[in-house]
């Protein structure tokens, strides 16, 4: 019997593709796939550093199209953005369902690695909409609409097409400050960006020279928008924390003003 | 821009317009044309939601709450001691822009007091459209209210500029409308309607034959109706509005528990609670009309006017009809298995998908997310452990009542102990 193996990949969607091909070609019995940083604890385990290879990546998602159905696609990638430890092994573990039974699996909610696909996958889902709902963009001088954010994964990649088909006649940057890069479409197309943030700029004064003069006057508008169109008779703080979790509450100038 | 008077009107009119429910920018198609600004892809945004836990989708405020009528339900009636403001056309659009472009909202819900007359008011509502429309080549979501009484040249006009367009029934019977708004004339309401229902019909079948037809109201009409103001039973305002969904192609009814605001000895007085989990009740009445294949007749009738506060109406009829029941999970139809206490929408589609791929047990249902609490009772699978006393519904109520808790379950176990 061979030994069990624990692959290690570079982190990239290609290059965990790639970890994919080298299973079925080398034909391992993989019991982790990590990505960078993550310390490696298996006592007994071989270790084999996958190198990403565009090619062995296509070969695998080529054959995965011709019996996934475009939810199971999705399901796949939104699962992998999700960054949660040990998700690549159910990831694997699909594409080994997958490829076994020679059909689509996305409705096969009885097998475990499924279900969790599909769970993780509508995880990221809820975070990609809540993010296109509570970034709250602010008018910078330079009239560019800046937000940044700090999603729970890291769905910048998938919220992109949202922004840019709405906002088309406007400059915008969306920030992941978590992940330190962002977007930033300039009126013709979007385009990866990383900046340098200084340190002062959660000071009111650093603000105040940051946005145009309007934006105080906005952002106290629809803080009073909020309030009065609250019902105070029927208040329900519950039912608000669990459509609004106290987490997103940093983005949203209605719960936390810049003239704060 | 004037920030401080704007503030103050934006306070006031908001304020009042907050009774209407509606705040759904779902359903629409629009796309965003030569670089203009916004768009809508079908999927309704909420960008936040009030203390009172709704959602806020839209911009929703009145033009005016001024208002040459008085009925006794309204907090804008002509009587009631109140500030009073009025939007320029101009400030309701830049509102309207500034919030879009910062991702606040997913456009403008916009309604108003009625003063001078209908068509007068229609036509200032159809002015901050168009100029949004056309001026400011925004394609976000509108909703605009259909005056009661506008004419037939308003409402197609409004049709071409709105996404949605609706007018409150407010009170679902007609004799309750002669009491509480004496002034208002049940057909009033019906001719907007009428005229919009029409239109739809109309362009859907140009838009058939000539592609370039534009586009009337593409996400349709909605109504409203007011809960518990005037004494109806569930049953009535559930044929209420069964009657707007067939005739009118509503897209959706609102059910508004009443919020007590004055004194009318007509009316349930100050201080009064808000019938929330009637409110609740009549919702989950709604969708099961609309997606479960219910008709209203068997969820209420001659004997059950009024629904069962304490479980849901879809376990409230199955307890009713256990001649149904147990229903085979490994085999059933669609329409049975949404038809099980405890199988949503969602947990019906995994069961048709799931079992092509092996029988299903218990786990397997738990996993998937069927509330196995209430569907127990009511479902054999590929487990031995299934239910097979034979329990009347009496048991079967008390057992799920006493193996889960309910978000409502403090407002009427008082009730219950009493007996």
């Amino acid at each position: 019997m061979k030994p069990s193996t624990c692959l290690t990949y570079d982190g990239t969607f290609q290059g965990l593709l790639t970890c994919v091909y080298i299973t079925f070609e080398e034909k391992l019995d993989v019991n982790n796939i990590l990505p960078p940083g993550i310390p490696q604890t298996e006592m007994f385990a071989e270790i084999i550093e996958v190198i990403s290879d565009e090619n062995k990546a296509k070969r695998v998602w080529n054959g995965f199209i011709n019996y996934a159905t475009r939810r199971g696609q999705n399901a796949i990638y939104y699962a992998y953005l999700s960054e949660l430890p040990k998700i690549e092994l159910d990831i694997l573990r699909y594409f080994q369902h997958t490829f076994n039974r020679k059909m689509s699996v996305d409705g096969d909610f009885a097998n475990a690695h499924v279900l969790k696909i599909t769970q993780t996958a509508k995880m990221v889902g809820r975070e990609k909409h809540r993010m296109e709902a509570f970034v709250r963009f602010q008018l910078t001088k330079d009239n560019i609409y800046f937000s940044n954010i700090e999603p729970d994964f890291n769905v910048l990649p998938i919220i992109e097409k949202h922004f840019a088909s709405r906002y088309s006649d406007q400059q915008w940057i969306i920030y992941d400050t978590k992940r330190n890069f962002g977007l930033y479409y300039d009126l013709i197309k979007t385009r990866i960006i990383h900046i340098n943030f200084s340190k002062n700029l959660s000071l009111l004064e650093e603000k105040k020279h940051l946005f145009d003069s309007s934006e105080i006057e906005f952002q106290r508008l629809w803080k009073k928008y909020f309030e009065a169109t609250t019902i105070k008779s029927r208040i329900n703080t519950r039912l608000h924390h669990q459509h609004v979790p106290k987490r997103y509450w940093k983005y949203l100038s209605e719960k936390n003003p810049l003239h704060n | 821009m004037m920030f401080e008077r704007i503030k103050e009107k934006l306070e006031i009119l908001a304020d009042a317009a907050k009774y209407d429910v509606s705040c759904s920018s779902s359903g629409s198609k629009r796309a965003n044309k030569n670089k203009g600004l916004g768009n809508s892809d079908g999927m309704g945004i909420c960008h936040s939601y009030t203390q009172d836990g709704r959602c806020v989708s839209l911009l929703k405020i009145l033009l005016t709450n001024h208002c040459i009528f008085d009925c006794a339900y309204c907090v804008t009636r002509k009587s009631n001691d109140i500030k009073r403001a009025a939007f320029k056309v101009q400030e309701v659009v830049d509102l309207t822009i500034n919030f879009y472009r910062r991702n606040y909202i997913e456009g403008l819900f916009l309604s108003s007091g009625i003063f001078k007359d209908a068509d007068f008011t229609m036509e200032r509502l159809i002015r901050v459209a168009k100029k949004l429309r056309l001026e400011e080549n925004f394609n976000g979501y509108i909703h605009l209210k259909s005056i009661p009484g506008a004419s037939d040249e308003l409402m197609r006009e409004a049709g071409l500029y709105a996404d949605r367009l609706s007018v409150n029934i407010e009170i679902p019977t007609i004799s309750g409308l002669k009491k509480l708004a004496p002034e208002k004339n049940h057909s009033d309401f019906i001719k907007p309607m009428n005229k919009v229902k029409n239109e739809i019909i109309q362009y859907n079948s140009e838009k058939k034959l000539i592609k370039s037809t534009p586009k009337y109201a593409p996400a349709g009409q909605s109504t409203q109706m007011i809960v518990g103001a005037s004494g109806e039973s569930d049953r009535e305002i559930m044929l209420s509005a069964n009657y707007y969904y067939k005739n009118y192609n509503m897209k959706r009814v609102y059910y508004s528990g009443y919020v007590p605001i004055s004194n009318d000895p007509r009316l349930p007085s100050l201080g009064s609670q808000v019938p929330m989990l009637r409110e609740n009740r009549l919702y989950q009445t709604d969708w099961l009309m609309r997606f479960y294949g219910f008709d209203v007749n068997e969820l209420l009738n001659q004997q059950f006017p009024n629904l069962d506060v304490e479980v849901d109406p879809k376990l409230s009829w199955a307890l009713r009809n256990q001649h149904h029941f147990p229903v085979d999970v490994n085999s059933a139809e669609k329409e049975m298995l949404l038809r099980i206490p405890g199988v949503g929408l969602k947990s019906a589609y995994k069961i048709l998908q799931a079992r092509r791929f092996r029988k299903l047990n218990y786990d397997h249902l738990k996993a998937i997310g069927v509330a196995l609490n209430r569907a127990r009772y009511f479902i054999i699978c590929d487990s031995r452990g299934w239910e097979k006393r034979d329990l009347g519904p009496a048991k079967i109520k008390s057992l799920i009542l006493r193996n889960s808790v309910g978000k409502f379950r403090k407002e009427y176990s008082s009730q219950l102990s009493l007996f």
